[in-house]
């Protein structure tokens, strides 16, 4: 069996007293989608911005192909290239237009000349439908049209990792199907991604695997359709009655 | 349903409606000629009970002498050059100065905390110590140093006076937006791979300075006239200096007032150009991003 690109052992994450993670155990292949779902406050955020050394883990280690990336004498910035992420609230950069946006990083970070990068954004642009708005600034872009600009800026450095925070929580529901179409798109073509949701027919749909974070570990995990299906504890059964009734 | 109308319908209006019309023209009017009369009469009380004080007629041979404007504007808006001057160097020197002073004050990396010190000392020494007395003590102290190597111009060191007061107060108003950008977007940044020095200076930064123009143009307006307080140092003649030299000959105070409508005629741009920007960018924020 291949190596796993993302490997999670034993990660603690803890606030001062507020401790959020509490050992998390994780292995995701190359292609794999994995879908984390639990209530607020579940970890879910902590983990993926634990793997995007965004938030610096209180004990375990994480290892991006085989490499760790939790050792503390790591080019945090170089790892960073290597992973995508899309936040809830787009954090696009509004002084910039589309094209800037999704241009940026091939630019700065992957030294592409002025003329490559903002070929590779418009093309980025046109795969996500947004061809025609590259000129645009955010705040002329609708919610859904902002995380697909946010998506595409994500992916344009071609990331080995795709971290998806929530991204259609923001989103008014008729503007939730666009961005997680694009999602789908983005499976077939092999991106490995790690994403937080509480779409649960979406998971169900395009989840390789879904674990269930509660009280900082992995409560449950496995294929959708035994996770979401025949919900092994009360707690979980609990969680889905919720989310599903709303 | 909504079934529209033909589009060239006239609208009949119900007579309420007229009448509700008729009455807010009418109300429109009444202030309209209220506002006038009032005005009138303001002016008329103020004019009057200026020309008639015991001393208005020395106050306007003093303070309004047409033959000081027709002899001594040339001279005095002549020394207004300098200042321009000033204020053109002095503004770059400032907007450089304080924008270091506030990164430096708003860096988080521990081989930079005696930067961040220096940091805040030198906008606590700049920003609470009186301008006049930082003129006096580079415009006059310095010089007085007589060391050969740096300049002897009373006017440099006044400019450098100036620099360094208004820096400090920039800064803050710099340090305010860099602290305004909100932490998702250094986030967003970092994501993408770049360094703290590169989301610095291509995300924060830009957007920084965008939510500060509007204190920042204040800031200059404050510079404009400030940079009249050169004229105490001595040395090169600014505006008030000769204004200063003309009053000197005859006792006359006109060139003051000659040099504070120059100064006037200057900020009043700079007012409206601050005024549009605060208004453009109060459209946007209004505009609704989400971001």
């Amino acid at each position: 069996m291949n190596r796993p690109v993302l490997e999670i052992r034993g990660v603690h994450k803890h606030f001062g007293d507020n401790r959020v993670l509490n050992g998390i155990d994780l292995d995701v292949g190359d292609g794999e989608v994995v879908v984390l779902i639990g209530g607020s406050g579940s970890g879910k955020s902590t983990l993926l911005r634990c793997i995007n050394l965004l938030e610096v883990v209180t004990d375990g280690e994480i290892r991006l192909d085989g490499e760790e990336i939790t050792d503390p004498r790591i080019d945090a910035d170089a790892v960073r290239r290597r992973i995508g992420v899309v936040f809830q609230a787009y954090n696009l950069f509004p002084h910039m237009t589309a094209l800037r946006n999704v241009a940026l990083a091939p630019r700065v970070v992957g030294g592409l000349s002025k003329a490559e990068a903002d070929k590779r954004a418009s093309e980025l642009l046109a795969r996500v439908g947004l061809g025609e708005k590259a000129g645009d600034y955010p705040d002329r872009l609708s919610g859904g049209q902002q995380q697909r600009t946010a998506i595409a800026r994500a992916i344009a450095n071609s990331p080995r990792l795709l971290l998806l925070d929530e991204v259609t929580s923001a989103l008014d529901p008729e503007l939730v199907g666009e961005v997680l179409d694009l999602i789908g798109e983005l499976k077939d073509t092999g991106m490995t991604i790690v994403m937080a949701t509480h779409e649960m027919s979406f998971a169900r749909r395009v989840a390789d695997r879904i674990c269930f974070l509660d009280g900082g570990v992995i409560a449950e995990a496995g294929p959708p359709d035994q996770v979401l299906g025949q919900p092994d504890s009360p707690r979980l059964r609990q969680f889905l009655s919720r989310v599903v009734s709303h | 349903m909504t079934v529209s109308a033909p589009a060239e319908a006239p609208l009949l209006l119900s007579d309420k409606e007229q009448w509700r019309r008729a009455y807010r023209r009418q109300r429109a009017r009444r202030s309209t000629v209220v506002a006038t009369i009032s005005t009138l009469v303001f002016a008329a009380v103020v004019w009057f009970g200026v020309t008639h004080t015991p001393g208005w007629n020395d106050a306007r041979a003093t303070f309004f002498s047409w033959n000081s404007i027709r002899h001594d504007t040339p001279d005095i808006a002549r020394g207004m050059l300098l200042n321009l001057k000033i204020l053109a160097i002095g503004e770059v020197c400032i907007l450089a100065l304080g924008m270091l002073v506030a990164t430096l004050r708003t860096s988080t990396s521990a081989v930079l905390a005696p930067l961040r010190i220096f940091g805040g000392v030198y906008v606590d020494f700049f920003r609470g110590c009186p301008l006049i007395i930082l003129l006096y003590l580079f415009g006059v102290g310095i010089p007085s140093l007589q060391l050969s190597w740096l300049p002897k111009s009373a006017t440099v060191w006044g400019t450098v006076a100036i620099i360094l007061c208004y820096s400090s107060y920039v800064a803050e108003v710099f340090r305010a937006g860099l602290q305004s950008v909100h932490p998702s977007q250094r986030a967003a940044a970092r994501s993408l791979g770049l360094t703290h020095q590169q989301a610095l200076r291509i995300v924060v930064v830009p957007q920084a300075i965008r939510s500060v123009l509007p204190p920042l143009l204040n800031d200059f307006v404050a510079l404009q006239k400030d940079v009249g307080l050169i004229s105490i140092v001595g040395g090169a003649t600014d505006a008030i200096q000769q204004a200063t030299i003309d009053n000197s000959l005859t006792f006359n105070f006109t060139p003051y007032v000659i040099a504070a409508v120059l100064f006037i005629l200057l900020a009043i741009p700079s007012g409206r150009i601050a005024d549009a920007v605060s208004a453009r960018a109060n459209r946007r924020q209004r505009a609704g991003a989400v971001v």
